[in-house]
């Protein structure tokens, strides 16, 4: 495997890690609020039609991120209202969500586009496109050599294929999922806000007493988590790809929702899981079954490792992964 | 004082919920633009209006019995089994294992050989997590979730690197003999004079479910083993000062509940399908989850809610063979059910109370 393809792999990771480094953050700020939210791939998928549907119909591809994050929301305040409100079984709200917009995406879907459940595919008003950072290979200069792309990377040096192939190039939804690793980890310990949301999950009840809503952060805490989800689902079918298809998520919540655990409810770790999980991916994605001295693992051992290490880890032979105490209790204030 | 008597909780709520699911379902149905009323008349005629309909909803209840029935079993200890679906898809390798490298006289010993070896895999396959909450404390739904992901990449990989015969196109393993064939309800009623439908896919193993139903109702409720899951279930605190073990408890009643799923293979690919195909088990290990919600995870319960599911998947199949409305309606339907009778019962609830305290109030 030569140098390039090994940057190529590597891109293809970045791309494969936003959309789970948003649900993952997502469910972190939820979770760190005492909410368990099973449902990030019910929300991702809900804001990845209505943006591709959206963006589809009106050509801006802001309206349709818009329409992503607001119909992601919309599910994130249906589980609030189940899980906060009528102090319902969180994880039971989580599966629901995830049925209705399995469901909903395609019937609406069938119904305005009529193409089988999915959007028509959107072209480039209707897309995230790359970014092109200064002093980057891009499109451009692959159009005035009248030479593809890869060909003017292949023959840069090193560094500058760094920067070509892995760094410029990505749609700004993927420079935002970067962001917001540091935000996170600022406004979750750094921010008085941060300290009563993660308060909120460990126990309710103090934070009662100090005269400050549970109701109110643990709602807004599941708010974040509906925006968050909402761009996640919008770059899948806005960005990864050009609109929307059936089940297009096909269960990358839950891999965000592995990713959360393996980093143990930490932002940082979040990244570092993510970028593990989309590598994983990526690997999967190139290669039909990889040589390893001698040995040749198939493609479904790559499909299936998120899911082992996140056991692994949940059975607490490599460090233990302790969820917020609150974590799935719907608080019942004392009268 | 109880808030309310025993029938309203049974059979007011779950009622009033599935209303409250078909009202919702019936204002999307409007919204994408077709008719609520016509659609019930298809459904009820696709479903229920032949015997070729009733095969069909017969034979998707029997998959929901078996889901259900696992569900409603480690609810009662206080576990949400939510791996049905990799409890089932391993249950259904190991009934193609044995279906196709053990030869059978009979399809009766084969069904009994098979079920052996679809609930021991389905069981094997809910052990870890089972000893992994029992034991470590990791929590069961999160690891049941990983292990669905799991047995869907093992089933991938067997399908089509092991037990795809040579020179197959689709990841499937090969038919299985034909003295593995289980009697479908055609031939089971005609000796006894009843026209049932040939092409319909139930068959025998409905009467398994429905025993199974039995079985489940005697041990939860007359056994000793039963009594021990349903304390863990209301208070762990208090089934220890009683001397029941946990870990025992926890292992014994996931074991039974993968089981059960792993018994659904007896249904979908041994009774159907009659081969292990990638996709057997539909999402059926997830309706199980509304199954046994709806049926307040009551044997009884779970049977007539696995007739109404079955009944839905069959009405559904028939709305998209007629009308535009995809049969993605049923998956919504049925998330309006969990979301009700699961998440939002509270909200059905509290009116309802009141209610009846209103009335209790009066009359006093």
């Amino acid at each position: 495997m030569d140098f390039l393809t090994l940057i190529q792999v590597l891109d293809s990771t970045v791309r494969m890690a936003t959309p789970l480094l948003l649900a993952c953050l997502a469910g972190l700020f939820s979770e760190r609020a005492g909410i368990f939210d099973i449902g990030l791939e019910g929300k991702m998928l809900m804001a990845a039609f209505f943006s591709a549907a959206v963006a589809a119909v009106t050509g801006n591809v802001w309206l349709g991120l818009l329409a992503g994050i607001g119909a992601s929301m919309l599910l994130s305040g249906l589980h609030g209202l189940a899980s906060i409100t009528f102090r319902g079984n969180q994880l039971i709200s989580g599966v629901a969500l995830n049925f209705l917009a399995s469901g909903l995406t395609v019937l609406i879907a069938e119904s305005w586009f009529r193409q089988g459940g999915r959007t028509p595919s959107l072209l480039t008003e209707g897309r995230f496109n790359g970014i092109e950072l200064p002093f980057a290979i891009g499109p451009s200069e692959a159009e005035a050599a009248g030479r593809p792309l890869s060909e003017l990377i292949g023959e840069a040096n090193v560094i500058q294929q760094i920067w070509s192939e892995l760094i410029s190039g990505h749609s700004i939804l993927v420079y935002v999922a970067a962001l917001m690793v540091p935000l996170t980890w600022w406004v979750l310990f750094r921010t008085r806000f941060g300290l009563r949301l993660r308060a909120v999950g460990e126990n309710p009840a103090a934070v009662d007493t100090a005269g400050v809503s549970v109701r109110g952060l643990r709602f807004a805490a599941i708010g974040i988590a509906g925006v968050l989800c909402g761009i996640a689902g919008a770059y899948l079918a806005t960005g990864l790809q050009a609109g929307f298809v059936k089940e297009m998520t096909s269960g990358r919540g839950y891999i965000a929702l592995a990713a959360l655990i393996f980093a143990k409810w930490r932002p940082w770790h979040a990244l570092g899981a993510c970028l593990l999980f989309g590598l994983l991916q990526a690997v999967a994605l190139r290669f039909q079954s990889i040589q390893l001295g001698g040995v040749s693992i198939p493609v479904q051992v790559m499909d299936a490792l998120p899911y082992v290490l996140t056991v692994v880890i949940l059975a607490g032979f490599v460090g233990k992964a302790i969820p917020p105490r609150a974590g799935g209790q719907p608080y019942v204030k004392e009268r | 004082m109880e808030k309310m008597p025993k029938w309203a909780d049974v059979v007011l709520i779950p009622v009033i919920s599935l209303l409250l699911a078909a009202v919702i379902s019936a204002i999307v149905i409007l919204l994408i633009g077709e008719n609520p009323m016509e659609a019930l008349n298809l459904m009820v005629n696709g479903a229920l209006g032949s015997t070729y309909g009733w095969g069909y909803t017969l034979y998707y209840a029997t998959n929901f019995l078996f889901t259900g029935l696992a569900v409603a079993v480690a609810a009662h200890a206080g576990l949400f089994n939510i791996g049905g679906e990799g409890q089932a898809m391993i249950g259904g390798l190991g009934l193609a294992l044995v279906c196709l490298y053990i030869p059978f006289p009979h399809w009766s010993i084969a069904l009994l050989v098979a079920a052996v070896g679809a609930g021991i895999f389905g069981a094997a396959w809910a052990a870890i997590p089972a000893y992994l909450q029992a034991k470590r404390g990791s929590h069961i739904v999160i690891t049941t979730i990983m292990f669905n992901f799991i047995a869907a990449a093992v089933l991938n990989y067997m399908l089509v690197s092991v037990l795809k015969p040579k020179g197959a196109m689709d990841p499937a393993t090969a038919k299985f003999p034909e003295s593995t064939q289980l009697p479908s309800l055609h031939e089971i009623l005609a000796p006894i004079g009843i026209e049932f439908s040939k092409s319909a896919p139930a068959n025998v193993t409905l009467f398994v479910g429905i025993a199974a139903c039995i079985v489940v109702w005697g041990l939860i409720w007359h056994t000793p083993l039963g009594h021990e899951i349903r304390a863990l279930g209301k208070s762990e605190r208090g089934a220890v000062y009683a001397g029941i073990s946990p870990v025992r408890t926890v292992m014994i009643t996931m074991l039974i509940s993968g089981a059960l799923c792993g018994l659904m293979a007896t249904n979908n690919v041994m009774g159907e399908a009659e081969r292990l195909v990638l996709n057997a088990t539909e999402g059926a290990g997830f309706i199980g989850i509304a199954v046994a919600l709806m049926g307040r995870n009551h044997p009884f319960g779970v049977f007539l809610a696995a007739i109404l599911f079955g009944f839905l998947y069959q009405g559904g199949a028939e709305l998209a063979l007629w009308t535009n409305i995809p049969s993605e309606l049923i998956v919504v339907i049925q998330a309006l059910v969990i979301l009700f009778t699961g998440a939002l019962d509270n909200m059905v609830r509290m009116p309802i109370e009141k209610i009846f305290l209103a009335f209790r109030k009066e009359n006093a």
